[in-house]
């Protein structure tokens, strides 16, 4: 803004007016100048929030449409380029020909020149979730999340499905059904379960091996038994003193209401009392697998009789006094 | 009289007069903006469309809803019964009919004619082809109200609010989504005893709220309120049937006038 500041000689006769136009003149500058310097500094800001507030660039149903049909005017160009038949022109040729006609020796794949179709370059984006009026297609669209609340509403249609599968003539469609589900492998299917064994006096037997934090145990047990135990050639009674231990050997049996028809000799090593009672607990399950039905084997899983327990002793860590405990802490 | 009730509560739902012929307005709600009018081009029919939009109303009952239910019908359905008299909201004292053994008991009569009221203005949203939101916090009656809201053609929010569903709806949705024109609350309350965001919510964004207020609720920001039991299983089997006939018979409404005026129209 260019304007003459009076000459103050030329003030003269009415240096009031002359000084009220100056003042005015340089209010209006420094008026143009904060304005001027207000809008350099907003209008970099916007421009940096504008460009983050509007996210991923959208791309309209009409741009898309045109980069295909500009994708595979070009493909047939390219075909008769390279001489090959622009019907039966694949993608596989289209990279071909690319590679051959801008050659690059750039290491980063994805920096090189490509040729695809606008849907794999261009992200898809949402389509829009209300009609014309504004009226939303889905009736939970205002919770967010239609399609996760919806599915509770689609039970009959579930019952439905598995109705049809269940028909005589269900093979015409269980192809397209059985796309709707996920196949869950039953977990008791996991268990290896050994056959049952037979010694000289045809009486059945089964082994079983289980761990637990260092002990080890091995255990046969006996058809046609009346509940006697032996632990490393002792008695149950002598080896474990203690009620709770005692307690986790027969659970097993207890469990499965087979409490006084086995015999079982097991032989432990390693470990503690606690850990040397719960090696064998698991091994005597193990053992017990053969004699025992499949929904038995299932209860027994969920149970946790067949599950090891991984827990073992934590390590102890430099600057601890062991895997937890600090050192007794000093003020000074 | 109750064209201008209406006029002052929905501004947005067409009632001004279009400015010119042969074009019938319908004004969206958008978010952000003030009601932008968004144009659908109706071949000549500006008598009749106004003729729709103002014959229901000049009757006061024009759906004659008030067939739909008794006095009965309520206490039938339990609708009568509060809670204890330690629940009690201050504000809800106006529409207690006294208590009985340390049990709040709602004033029927008082009842009947805020149902009435709240289902005609219900009816006649549903006329203008207005979006009725459902909303409940009580997870027992989750399937119930989205059932319900599926089979009118309205829509149905009984899970977790998430906070800027109605005041941040660009963000939460998209630009240019059209809000709800009027939310029903099933239960105000949500499952920690505290009311309902979308209650303060709708009333920041000016949508009109219908609620069904227990003795514990607080019945002040609320359009219509309608003093009733919101934990009774019968009794909001009860409001779920008689939203579900309002709008369907303002629905069925709506369609035979635009038959009938369409017709005439085109005769004259």
């Amino acid at each position: 803004m260019a304007s003459t500041v009076p000459n103050p000689d030329s003030l003269g006769s009415n240096p009031g007016r002359h000084l009220a136009h100056i003042a005015k003149v340089l209010r209006l500058r420094q008026l143009s100048a904060m304005v001027l310097a207000r809008l350099v500094c907003t209008s970099s800001t916007l421009q940096r929030k504008n460009i983050a507030a509007a996210g991923p660039e959208k791309y309209t149903q009409e741009f898309i449409k045109k980069q295909i049909e500009e994708f595979n005017i070009g493909k047939r160009h390219l075909a008769n380029m390279m001489g090959e038949d622009p019907e039966t022109f694949t993608q596989e040729g289209i990279d071909r020909a690319i590679a051959y006609l801008f050659p690059s020796g750039l290491f980063e794949k994805r920096a090189r020149p490509v040729m695809k179709h606008p849907d794999e370059i261009f992200p898809k984006q949402r389509a829009v979730q209300w009609g014309e009026d504004g009226r939303p297609f889905h009736f939970l669209f205002y919770t967010g999340k239609q399609s996760y609340y919806s599915l509770m509403h689609c039970l009959r249609f579930i019952q439905l499905l598995e109705r049809i599968l269940a028909l005589p003539y269900c093979s015409m469609e269980e192809e397209y059904i059985q796309r709707f589900r996920r196949a869950l492998e039953v977990q008791s299917k996991k268990q290896k379960i050994e056959p049952l064994q037979y010694d000289e006096n045809e009486v059945a037997f089964s082994t079983g091996e289980g761990r637990r934090k260092t002990a080890t145990a091995t255990t046969i047990v006996r058809d046609n038994g009346s509940g006697n135990i032996t632990v490393n050639g002792v008695d149950y009674l002598h080896y474990f003193p203690v009620l709770q231990d005692r307690e986790q050997l027969m659970f097993p049996f207890q469990f499965l209401d087979r409490l006084g028809k086995h015999d079982m000799e097991c032989k432990v090593t390693g470990g503690g009392r606690s850990a040397q009672a719960g090696a064998i607990r698991l091994a005597t399950a193990r053992a017990l697998l053969s004699f025992v039905t499949e929904n038995e084997v299932e209860s027994m899983r969920q149970a946790g009789l067949l599950t090891p327990d991984p827990r073992v002793k934590e390590r102890q860590k430099p600057g601890q006094e062991g895997a937890r405990r600090k050192f007794t802490w000093n003020k000074r | 009289m109750a064209v201008g009730l209406l006029k002052k509560a929905l501004p947005r739902l067409g009632l001004a007069v279009p400015a010119w012929p042969g074009v019938r307005c319908m004004t969206s709600r958008l978010y952000g903006t003030a009601a932008a009018q968004t144009q659908i081009h109706q071949p000549d029919n500006s008598v009749g469309s106004d003729k729709i939009l103002t014959e229901p109303l000049k009757h006061p009952d024009f759906f004659r809803l008030s067939e739909l239910f008794s006095l009965k019908d309520l206490f039938d359905a339990r609708v009568h019964l509060g809670h204890k008299i330690g629940c009690r909201h201050r504000l809800m004292e106006q529409y207690l009919f006294g208590c009985r053994l340390e049990q709040d008991i709602l004033d029927l009569d008082q009842t009947m004619e805020h149902l009435q009221q709240a289902l005609n203005f219900t009816a006649h949203v549903a006329y203008r082809r207005g979006i009725i939101l459902f909303v409940s916090r009580n997870r027992q009656f989750t399937h119930l109200i989205e059932s319900m809201a599926r089979d009118c053609g309205e829509y149905a929010h009984c899970r977790y609010w998430q906070g800027g569903l109605l005041t941040n709806a660009n963000v939460q949705y998209g630009k240019g989504v059209r809000l709800p024109d009027l939310i029903v609350f099933l239960s105000t309350l949500n499952n920690v005893f505290q009311q309902h965001v979308a209650v303060r919510d709708a009333a920041k964004m000016n949508i009109p709220t219908v609620g069904i207020v227990d003795s514990n609720c607080n019945p002040s920001l609320l359009t219509y309120p309608v003093p009733g039991n919101d934990d009774s299983g019968p009794a909001v089997e009860l409001y779920c049937k008689l939203f579900r006939m309002t709008i369907n018979r303002a629905k069925d409404k709506r369609r035979q006038m635009e038959i009938l005026y369409g017709l005439k129209s085109q005769n004259d």
